[in-house]
């Protein structure tokens, strides 16, 4: 590879072959070698940080500011920390207006009182015009440890828990794009997933949040590190109507669509309708679902496998590219 | 090379464009190539285009086909 | 439709085929020519359920990313790579193809090109109309469900005076491709499935001469699961009373006599010519082409890529790759050596394992059951 091509940025396998190749040589950290969304680090601190360069900066449900903030205090709870102060890094293009500014500082603090962090500390840059897309935001947050979530805990029988339905912040920011000529009623997922730091006591073994490749790039992962193979169940999975409709009309598949405010939770057999019943309690978890399990009746080892709603058995791989509206 | 969508017509244009909705969700296409489909028909839409007009009669004709075909096998 | 996908009434068709099949003298082996009847097969399970009713379905080249020559593809990454200021709008599904300039979806435009992902060649004729200032090369690869919104956006295009857009074709007709692989003889087909929705433009007339030349019986199938369980069970009808013809069982979406009007933008804008199918060679007037009068329209003419599209000659493919025998169902994706150990999914070696209809990449996601080592 001799150029950095857009392909490289969409979070599947070309990515995590770039942070493989490139990045991890590079430092030789054993605390950067996990590649965990957020790192702990000695002292009971965990950190993170991650870059916002969402076109267009608003969208039904959300803007940049946003997913600036949920987005990296998800990263701090599905890896067992609680968030608790964020750094605010914006890189603003020549001819922003400031209105639009304004929206974006609104949204950002309006999510961070909703997600009770502080933003504490920050820069700003402004670039030439057409050096950079209207805003670029990088936070970077620091949590208190609640967990030390370890996949060698997960065991045969363990269930999967998705917090709710797929997929909508994908659609609205493709909508908000004016792409495809579709129009819905959908909206950003974007959200906190405070509500679920509690899990951890209440026995959760691990949790990842569900972004950009969506849920089967995320379980893949998963998969990859376990001894057992996984099993989904695609009647299980919630769908908004309008990511049904989009996915059948554009040909898109809702597993590999991002969302912004879902996690999927690994939970002991035993301890599962529980912890299904706690998250279904808050508001932003109404339609969560035992949508899966760790097992080892069908499939082989690092296998993801997907029993279809007409029985039939399906390989869901990583996506390993930019999503893609198909005519066939 | 066949994705397509039954969708039902909600808003035809002069240009030829349109919109019809799917599901809830309202997208926008080209019914030029059937130009006999008034609003309310439904019709196949494959990429950004409407194909066919969908018999409405046939479709429940089939609807009803397989349902029978469910409950007998419920007996 | 959800009665169309209900488990019940799969099953009890399933029945009935697998009484009929029983009653033929060999197991029948059914074509299917249409990547999204391939989806709906492995998606639903319906291939293995169909082999123990029977029956064996076979994928034919029913796929127009698989079937478009590498040299096309190229064109198009050389359209975006090497001119600045241009945007190269197309399906998605044409994006991923492996060719030795890599795919187009990994190539990195010149200095303000970009790649633009479209559902609706209207999508790229707004774009051109937008910023006049801005050249649009709309890659415009499909059958006959897709060729007639094609045909129309190149009449408007014309009608416009557009100056800035213009189309870099990959128009494919199936009827001939049927013909050549029943010409090659390659492999004994006893049935046909047809693609409900190309059969939406050409009805039911251009099979025909499967039916009367052959003596092969078809229908033409809806997209459910339901829908081509009817198919088969048609053609399986068709063959226990010795009859061929052409059964339509998607009346419901589609009659017999097809969308004149679709066939004839089709006819005014574009003309037949023998075009290089990837792995099924040169067929007789399998492929469109710009006619005179909207030659101006055509991208290979004005990018200078006539040269490499007419030239076709598609020895690309990389080694080893079978692709070729696959879209002529002579042999299943596990019977290429490269499928599922070096050609996978995150590093294809062949179009068939890139496109979503691919019927490699379909076999290796829906596979066979997977049962644990015990």
């Amino acid at each position: 590879m001799t150029k950095i091509s857009l392909e490289l940025g969409s979070g599947g396998r070309l990515m995590r072959d770039f942070l493989a190749a490139k990045i991890v040589p590079a430092f030789r950290d054993p605390l950067l070698g996990e590649l965990a969304d957020a790192t702990h680090l000695p002292g009971g601190i965990a950190l993170t940080t991650d870059s916002y360069v969402v076109d267009p900066l608003f969208f039904p449900g959300g803007d940049i500011g946003t997913l600036a903030v949920n987005g990296t205090v998800n990263d701090l709870v599905v890896a067992g920390a609680e968030p608790r102060f964020l750094s605010l890094a914006l890189i603003l293009e020549e001819g922003l207006e400031a209105e639009v500014l304004d929206r974006v500082i609104g949204s950002i603090r309006t999510a961070a009182k909703r997600a009770r962090v502080r933003i504490v500390t920050g820069d700003t840059k402004v670039v030439r015009r057409g050096q950079g897309d209207k805003v670029f935001i990088n936070t970077a947050g620091i949590g208190r440890t609640v967990a030390r979530p370890r996949l060698e805990r997960v065991r045969r029988g363990d269930k999967l828990i998705l917090t709710g339905t797929l997929g909508d912040h994908s659609l609205a920011v493709m909508l908000a794009r004016g792409d495809f000529g579709l129009r819905s009623s959908v909206r950003s997922d974007c959200a906190p997933l405070v509500f679920l730091l509690p899990l951890w006591r209440a026995g959760a073994r691990w949790m990842r949040d569900v972004t950009r490749g969506g849920l089967a790039t995320v379980l893949s992962e998963l998969v990859e590190r376990l001894p057992y193979p996984v099993l989904i169940e695609e009647d299980a999975v919630p769908l908004s109507r309008p990511v049904r409709a989009a996915s059948e009309l554009l040909g898109i598949d809702p597993l590999y669509m991002a969302c912004e405010g879902k996690a999927v939770i690994v939970a002991p057999a035993a301890k599962a309708a529980g912890i299904l019943a706690r998250v279904r309690r808050h508001p932003l978890g109404r339609r969560a679902a035992v949508i899966g399990e760790v097992q080892d009746r069908v499939g082989r080892p690092g296998e993801l496998l997907l029993r279809t709603a007409a029985g039939g058995l399906r390989l869901l791989e990583p996506l390993t590219s930019e999503l893609l509206p198909r005519i066939c | 090379m066949c994705l397509a969508v039954p969708a039902k017509i909600v808003r035809l244009e002069e240009s030829g464009q349109g919109t019809a909705s799917y599901m809830g969700s309202e997208v926008r296409a080209n019914f030029s190539l059937v130009p006999r489909a008034r609003p309310g028909d439904w019709v196949i839409i494959h990429a950004g285009f409407a194909i066919s007009i969908v018999d409405a009669r046939e479709a429940r004709e089939t609807l009803r086909l397989f349902k029978e075909m469910a409950a007998t096998d419920r007996r | 439709m959800k009665e169309l996908r209900d488990p019940a009434v799969l099953r009890r068709l399933l029945d009935e085929i697998g009484a009929k099949a029983g009653l033929l003298r060999r197991t029948p082996r059914l074509m299917e020519v249409c990547g999204t009847h391939t989806m709906t097969l492995f998606k639903h399970g319906l291939t293995p359920m169909l082999a123990e009713a029977g029956v064996e379905m076979v994928s034919g080249p029913g796929c127009p990313v698989c079937i478009t020559p590498n040299a096309v593809h190229e064109a198009a990454i050389a359209a975006v790579t090497r001119t600045e200021g241009l945007t190269l709008a197309a399906f998605g599904d044409m994006t991923r193809v492996p060719t030795r300039k890599g795919s187009l979806q990994a190539a990195v435009p010149a200095a303000g090109s970009r790649l633009r992902i479209v559902y609706s060649p209207e999508e790229a004729l707004d774009e051109a109309r937008r910023e006049p200032g801005r050249q649009v090369v709309f890659f415009g690869a499909g059958f006959e469900t897709t060729i007639p919104g094609i045909a129309y956006t190149a009449k408007r295009a014309a009608a416009e005076g557009l100056r800035n857009f213009s189309i870099l074709p990959a128009l494919w007709l199936i009827p001939p491709a049927l013909r050549a692989i029943l010409d090659a003889g390659e492999i004994a087909v006893d049935g046909f499935i047809y693609p409900g929705h190309v059969s939406a433009v050409i009805g039911a007339a251009p099979y025909e001469f499967v039916a009367r030349d052959y003596g092969i019986p078809g229908a033409i199938a809806g997209f459910e699961p339901g829908d081509m369980l009817l198919g088969v069970r048609s053609v399986l009808d068709q063959a226990l009373a010795g009859r061929a013809e052409v059964a339509l069982e998607y009346g419901r979406a589609i009659g017999r006599e097809g969308n004149a009007v679709a066939r004839a933008l089709m006819d005014e804008v574009f003309e037949p010519f023998d075009a290089v199918w990837r792995g099924l060679g040169k067929i007789p007037g399998s492929g469109l082409r710009f006619r005179a009068e909207y030659a101006g329209l055509d991208a290979g003419r004005r990018w200078g890529m006539a040269a490499e599209t007419a030239e076709m000659a598609d020895a690309s493919d990389l080694a080893g790759c079978r692709c070729g025998e696959v879209l002529r169902g002579v042999i299943r994706p596990a019977g290429c050596p490269l499928f599922s150990k070096r050609c996978r999914p995150d590093s294809p070696l062949g179009p068939c394992m890139v496109s979503f209809e691919g019927a490699c990449l379909i076999h290796f996601k829906y596979g066979p059951v997977r049962r644990a080592r015990s």
